[in-house]
């Protein structure tokens, strides 16, 4: 009884503040390495979704400034349309105070708390306020403010407050101090590549410790800003039924349909039927055992999926091609957005890419990137449901190798839009493995796999080609020559070998003793017209006969011959120089011509 | 057949290949060449001739890739290089040919046992031995010792001596080229092949080629090629019994097949360097036990090399199963030297006349 009494004296409520306070790791501050990332990544997917509802072109600035040894200023900046003064304390000193937790819409925050944990760790190792700029438009002047949060009762507290002149038109300026270092700048501009990657219409400048680089946009279209929908009677849990049911004032039919997506008058009529009620009904007026059934009734009668197009914005496969080729080079890129599906009454569209080549490293795995509503995942790859989905498929098929994870000079992007995007955890760094999220990962994985192996297969036909092309033309006439010496006989001529196997136009350069010689064959039925351009530091003021053109650009000389040649027929030039440089044939198809260098 | 008749020979051939090239070229054909496919699965036991020789298996090296040209680009300028040198009467070693492929640019062999497989293809093609392209191996043959005159045609003119008589403690050295060997006359009533010099020297010291009328050959480990024909040769022209006394372990059995038998590498001039009725003196499993022979425990190479040849067809018979299996159950092996725990003259005096005559050699 004493015990009870004591231990009641103790017996008090948490704010959330204080609870968060305590759990950093939940929400991505476990270290301060990685305080900076999710700060900037908070920053960013704040200005980013602001400027979507905007529909302004994002120009974001990011700037991290050491002040101190452990010390270091974030500063992120948009063009987005700013934040009323009333709201800016509680946007940014009140944990889970936002305005998309209550909308059913693809969106990259959602509860709130983000930012707000930012100036909360700021205060926790600096005891520094965050500054805040401001402003709304060009008719209203910026405010700045001082904030802090006050743990105990999860309130904003305004150091101070100040109307000031800001060169910008509108847009949001925050800038925080906290202790971290910058171990893991890396990773920062890898986050910031991969964001412009999945957000081709945003510019964001970087400015990390003196270090400028710049993220270019690729599209100058805003993407058309996401739709809060109704939820789906297939998405709904009780609490959310109960809440809502009880401030709606109509019928149980009316309820239905006005408060849901998809759900016109048979539909509702069905599943009142099959709850056992009334149509008549107040909602307001149902008992819970009511509302329960009329709950499983609701998932029991089939809906058609939420309109997707309306509540989620994917990149597209075009969009996606171009922002990973603006920041990567690649040999290969395919992308695919698959159709919208369902997951517990959650709209989600799967997007992915394969690229292959270019400068991905070749060594180890391949790169797999994630992405959940156009955020990049950064962290506990192994934890993620993509990352499953990725090492489910065989790649060994699609012809790469495999262990695990696919290997070799590939990457693979994976983007899940939804309006509930299931994370494992709080710090949103993982997908969670929903069997409908998965199957539609490991499809369009498959898809692109297959996209893959027919580019592979192309590549190596070419360079069997391009194999066969030299053995013919640059070494079995050596061959000729060593034989014809050896069996004492008049050098054998291996051009009907060429014609044989070539079925061709082949053009040849080749310099003996100063004298460049280009041969063109043209083994195929039928007659052509090529274009042939040869580059080199060569003037060929001798050459017979005369390039039809000559463009001098600094030094090198593009020689440019135009001929018709019959079938079977030989055509040839000659001059006097060095021969190095480079030979190509234009006015065909690819596949028809074989163009080689007899001096490399 | 003479000297001369023999590099008109191998020039001809030589040539003939590149003839063959020169057609298929010139009647628009990608050049190629033909060969049997050497390895262990293209192995197969001719009754004929008694040894192992390459199957029916062939492959084709066409023109068509870069890489099989380049093989042909360098396969023609060794052929050039061939002729040029029979043409010339000079010799080279293989050693030598590889580097002299460095100023071929990308006829230029990687490393020598590239040159050494293209020349070892260019005999089967051409169908006579490397000795007939004048190129020789840098390794030494080995060396005889016993009552036997021989006569060796040498550049310098022709040397006949007594393999006893006119020799010194080394041995007669088999030159390279057994061709320009010819055995006169001899007392001998049989041949001890020898792997190890210090068993060489042992019977040599104790006066067993004396006293048994054997021929004493070492043959340095894993015996070279002209060893092994000469081995052949003693066997053939002479009629000799030949036996091998080797260490007792997986690896000195195989020294013994490879004399036997013949080996997968030369397969193609097996009917020259094996001599199928070589037998295996010892030391046998059996004589480990037997004698109580001082030993070493079997590694693990040793066991799975001793498996291996349970399988192997070459060790297919009676006698080599159960020695194998005796050796797995014991799990010991000997040198053949150990059998100087019982006095140096035990291997001599004992051991070897009591398997001599059990083997019906003496």
């Amino acid at each position: 009884m004493v015990l009870a009494e004591d231990l009641a004296k103790q017996q008090r409520s948490i704010s959330v503040a204080e609870f968060f306070e305590k759990n950093k790791h939940l929400l991505g501050f476990d270290s301060p390495t990685r305080g900076i990332i999710t700060t900037i990544k908070e920053a960013v997917d704040n200005a980013l979704d602001a400027c979507e509802e905007a529909e302004v072109l994002p120009d974001i600035f990011v700037g991290v400034k050491k002040v101190d040894a452990e010390v270091y200023r974030i500063t992120v900046e948009d063009n987005g349309p700013g934040i009323v003064p009333e709201n800016v304390p509680l946007v940014f000193g009140k944990l889970l105070y936002g305005s998309r937790f209550h909308q059913i819409r693809q969106s990259r925050g959602q509860q709130g708390i983000g930012i707000s944990a930012a100036v909360l760790y700021a205060q926790l190792t600096t005891g520094t306020p965050a500054l805040v700029t401001s402003r709304t438009g060009s008719k209203a002047r910026a405010h700045r403010f001082e904030l802090m949060i006050r743990t105990e009762t999860n309130e904003p507290e305004v150091v101070s407050h100040e109307e000031i002149d800001w060169d910008r038109m509108h847009g949001t300026r925050i800038e925080i101090q906290f202790k971290s270092s910058l171990a893991a700048k890396k990773r920062l501009v890898d986050y910031l590549r991969l964001t412009a990657i999945v957000n081709p219409h945003a510019r964001i400048t970087a400015d990390i410790d003196g270090e400028v680089t710049t993220f270019e946009r690729v599209s100058s279209e805003v993407p058309p800003c996401p739709k809060s929908i109704l939820p789906h009677p297939h998405g709904i849990e009780f609490g959310a039924l109960k809440r809502i049911a009880a401030a709606s004032t109509g019928t149980v039919e009316e309820f239905l349909v006005g408060s849901f997506s998809r759900v016109g008058k048979k539909t509702a009529d069905e599943m009142i039927a099959l709850a056992k009620l009334k149509p008549s009904r107040k909602v307001n007026k149902l008992e819970s055992d009511e509302l329960k059934r009329l709950l499983d009734a609701m998932q029991a009668v089939k809906v058609p999926a939420p309109p997707a197009q309306q509540c989620l914005s994917p990149i597209g496969e075009d969009l996606i091609c171009r922002g990973l080729e603006k920041e990567i080079q690649l040999d290969f890129i395919k992308a695919r957005t698959r159709p919208s599906t369902v997951h517990g009454g959650h709209s989600f569209i799967i997007e992915a890419a394969i690229g292959y080549g270019g400068r991905i490293p070749a060594e180890g795995n391949a790169q797999i990137f994630r992405f959940a509503n156009r955020v990049p995942l950064l962290y506990q790859q192994g934890a993620c449901a993509i990352t499953n989905c990725v090492s489910q498929v065989n790649w060994k098929g699609y012809g790469l190798s495999q262990q695990g994870l696919p290997m070799g000079p590939a990457l693979i992007m994976v983007h899940v839009a939804s309006t509930n995007v299931p994370f494992t955890s709080e710090s949103k760094d993982a997908v969670a493995s929903i069997p409908e999220i998965e199957r539609e990962v490991v499809l369009v994985l498959q898809e692109l796999g297959r996209e893959l192996k027919s580019y592979l297969s192309r590549r190596d036909k070419k360079k069997q080609q391009d194999d066969r092309a030299r053995a013919i033309c640059s070494i079995i006439p050596e061959i000729a020559a060593k034989v014809s010496e050896i069996v004492e006989l008049p050098l054998v001529d291996t051009s009907p070998i060429e014609g044989k196997i070539m079925r061709k136009v082949v053009a040849k350069k080749r310099t003996n003793n100063g004298q460049v010689h280009i041969d063109v064959n043209n083994y195929t039925a039928r007659e052509v017209t090529f274009v042939l351009y040869n580059l080199s530091r060569d003037a060929a003021a001798d050459a017979d006969p005369r390039p039809d053109f000559v463009d001098d650009i600094d030094g090198e000389y593009n020689k440019v011959w135009r001929c018709t040649l019959g079938a079977g027929a030989a055509w040839q030039v000659a001059y006097t120089g060095a021969g190095d440089g480079s030979l190509d044939l234009r006015g065909m198809e690819d596949g028809m011509k074989v163009v080689v260098d007899l001096d490399v | 057949m003479s000297r001369e008749e023999m590099d008109a020979l191998a020039k001809e051939r030589l040539v003939g290949i590149a003839r063959g090239w020169y057609d298929q070229m010139r009647d628009g054909i990608v050049p190629f060449i033909r060969l049997p496919t050497r390895t262990k699965q293209n192995i197969a036991y001719d009754d004929a001739t008694e040894v192992w020789k390459y199957g029916d298996k062939e492959s084709t090296r066409s023109a068509a890739t870069e890489k099989s040209a380049v093989h042909l680009l360098k396969m023609a300028y060794v052929i050039w290089f061939l002729k040029k040198q029979l043409v010339e009467n000079r010799s080279s070693t293989l050693r030598e040919l590889y580097y002299i492929s460095e100023g071929w640019k990308k006829a230029k062999f990687a490393a020598q046992d590239e040159s050494n497989l293209l020349i070892e293809d260019l005999e089967i093609i051409a169908e006579v031995q490397r000795e007939a392209f004048h190129l020789r191996p840098e390794e030494d043959g080995a060396s005889i010792f016993g009552p036997l005159r021989i006569r060796e045609t040498t550049r310098r003119g022709v040397r006949e001596m007594h393999c006893q008589e006119d020799v010194g403690e080394a041995g007669y050295p088999i030159p390279n080229n057994v061709d320009s060997l010819d055995f006169i006359e001899h007392d001998a009533k049989f041949v001890i092949a020898i792997e190890t010099g210090g068993m060489y020297a042992r019977l040599m010291e104790n006066g067993f080629d004396e006293e048994y009328g054997a021929v004493l050959v070492h043959l340095k480990g894993q015996p070279a090629r002209s060893t092994r024909r000469v081995l052949r040769k003693l066997n053939d022209s002479l009629g000799l019994p030949v036996v091998v006394f080797t260490d007792g372990d997986p690896w000195s059995y195989r020294i013994y097949a490879s004399v036997a038998y013949g080996s997968i590498k030369s397969a193609h001039m097996s009917e020259l360097l094996a001599t199928p009725q070589a037998q295996f003196i010892g030391v046998q499993p059996s004589d480990i036990s037997d004698y109580n022979l001082p030993s070493d425990k079997l590694t693990e190479q040793d066991v799975n090399a001793l498996k291996a040849e349970l399988t192997d067809p070459r060790f297919a018979t009676d006698y080599w199963r159960n020695q194998i299996h005796l050796q797995l159950d014991m799990k010991m092996k000997s040198e053949q030297q150990a059998f100087a725990s019982r006095g140096l003259d035990f291997v001599t005096k004992e051991y070897l006349p009591t398997r001599l005559s059990e083997m019906g050699v003496i």
